[in-house]
């Protein structure tokens, strides 16, 4: 029980702050940022349940955001369909997607994933950028305005509410489903894949579903950014968009739910500091990587309960 | 129970197992010797489907299982605690037994509990701290409770006594009898000749991939050259 009034706990303190994060945004700009970190977020909160808890690193989440993103604005500015639906059909395309390619790609492990998702994301990238008829190449194309029932999404602070919602969504959903039989399996076979094949679990079974739902979650994430910046290309779903994905995580700490977060404010807020450095980011990031490795395997969100054990102990 | 005949694996190019032939009856403590490299979780890993086999049959209970998934495997009765145990280290010690009955559906899995704690009351204690907490000993008896909570028909042990203080090998040792005691089927992969022998009813002894020995636990203790080799007498 106590479990329980907790976790609500946190996600009314995420509320609040989210809540009350607006007043001090003076500009456009500060919104564009914020929403763009909320999105990337959301993002993580699913690489997360694939790379914290079911031990599966992908280089592809990118580009997954990527082509779920294209899916949605293709169909609703080359065929007319409405973007809700648009991004409904490419969630359901992208699950099924995502689904056949994890068969055979989550047999393997550690590097060899790795690589195998780098390749997928890879190739996305170069459809991306070679079917220009449909996706309009490397130029990107412009995406009409994103509306749910007659209800149009104009401003910053209309987008800023849709996303904030979604996150904090998302979040109570990821945290029911980590505490639930579900999130055992899952931290099982984060502890020892043999010993979850040995009393009786379906591992690949459990590996496919979690990144199903990691890649549903993406191409949410993905479709939506393209309406909100009204703009999409294959950037989006470029490696190093992958790499940043991953950093994000990783910074924030693995297996961490609201580690994702920081990781995904920090890493979005840190290029905008870094203009001048542009040409160096994914060396930053890769810096960022083995700092975080070497110095704080858990991540920054580790930081938190260190803090806290200390104060605790002082109490006592 | 089990009859493995003729069961040869391969790592690439190198043999780890050629033709080995062994068979456990129902309700006895077997154990396979050998040393370091022989084979003997190579083995282990094969009857769990782990392990891919190049030839030879697995018969449990009379059905080849050679080539099923592994988690077909554990659903037939068959469970393995492997080498350096493989706790999930990131639940709780309860939430590991309970998942060792992930396989159950009846209602009985909170006495069961029940009983692991009384036959390991320290796990009793720690039954709310994360499983990659607690001492070697004490995640070995996870372990061995997790295995236990799907009540295994063949219980297949790794190397039991690695890592562990003596004295705790001994508790181990001691709870795998009480096993045996109980009906349990089990087969005990284990550096520690002498231990395994003095504890088990039969025994092979695995030397480069092949069983090289068999017979009695008692009489191969006694025997010159498991002594001299295995043994250090």
């Amino acid at each position: 029980m106590l479990k329980r009034y907790n976790i609500s706990q946190d996600i009314i303190v995420l509320a609040i702050l989210l809540f009350i994060a607006p007043f001090f945004f003076q500009n456009d700009f500060i919104y564009e940022i914020a929403i763009v970190s909320l999105l990337n977020a959301l993002i993580c909160v699913g690489l997360n349940m694939l790379m914290g808890y079911a031990g599966q690193v992908s280089l592809g989440h990118g580009a997954f955001a990527g082509l779920g993103g294209y899916i949605a604005v293709i169909l609703s500015s080359n065929y007319g369909i409405s973007p809700l639906f648009s991004i409904f059909i490419a969630i359901v395309t992208m699950a099924i997607f995502a689904f056949i390619i994890s068969k055979p790609i989550l047999k393997l492990r550690g590097h060899y994933l790795a690589m195998a998702t780098l390749g997928v994301g890879i190739i996305i990238s170069i459809v991306l950028n070679v079917e220009d008829e449909l996706t309009g190449g490397s130029d990107g194309m412009s995406v009409d305005s994103f509306s749910v029932f007659g209800y149009e999404f104009t401003d910053s602070l209309q987008w800023y509410i849709l996303c904030a919602v979604l996150l904090i969504f998302t979040i109570w959903m990821f945290k029911n489903l980590i505490n639930s039989p579900f999130g055992r399996v899952l931290k099982s076979i984060e502890g020892s894949q043999k010993a979850a094949n040995s009393v009786g679990i379906n591992v690949s079974h459990y590996k496919s579903v979690v990144f199903v739902i990691s890649v549903v979650i993406a191409t949410l994430a993905g479709s939506l950014y393209a309406f909100f910046s009204g703009f999409i290309s294959p950037s989006e779903a470029s490696f190093s968009h992958s790499i940043e994905l991953v950093v994000m995580v990783v910074l924030g700490g693995l297996g961490r739910v609201y580690g994702a977060i920081i990781g995904a404010v920090i890493l979005t807020i840190l290029p905008q500091l870094l203009t001048s450095f542009e040409d160096y980011q994914t060396l930053i990031y890769g810096a960022i990587i083995i700092f975080v490795m070497m110095f704080m395997p858990k991540g920054i969100a580790s930081l938190f309960d260190d803090i806290k054990r200390r104060l605790f102990a002082q109490n006592k | 129970m089990l009859k493995i005949e003729n069961l040869s694996c391969n790592y690439r190019q190198i043999i780890a197992l050629s033709d080995v032939s062994l068979h456990i009856n129902r309700g006895e403590i077997v154990s396979l010797i050998g040393a370091n490299g022989a084979g003997k979780t190579t083995l282990l890993r094969a009857i769990s489907g782990l392990q891919n086999t190049k030839k030879g049959k697995i018969y449990f209970e009379g059905s080849d299982i050679a080539k099923l998934e592994s988690h077909d495997i554990a659903k037939l009765g068959i469970v393995q605690i492997p080498e350096g145990r493989g706790l999930f280290s990131i639940l709780s010690v309860e939430e590991n037994l309970r998942l060792g009955a992930y396989i159950r559906s009846d209602k009985d899995v909170q006495n069961d509990i029940e009983k692991i704690y009384i036959q390991f009351p320290i796990l009793k204690e720690k039954r709310k701290e994360y499983a990659g907490t607690l001492s070697g000993g004490q995640q070995q008896m996870v372990a061995v409770g997790r295995a236990l909570m799907s009540r295994p028909k063949l219980l297949l042990l790794d190397e039991p006594s690695m890592g562990l203080a003596p004295i705790v090998v001994e508790e181990i040792f001691r709870a795998i009898k009480e096993l045996r005691d109980k009906g349990t089927t089990i087969f005990i992969v284990e550096q520690n000749a002498f231990l395994a022998l003095s504890i088990t009813d039969r025994a092979y002894v695995l030397e480069n991939g092949k069983i090289v020995m068999s017979g009695n636990s008692n009489e191969l203790l006694r025997d010159e050259r498991v002594k001299e080799a295995y043994l250090g007498a």
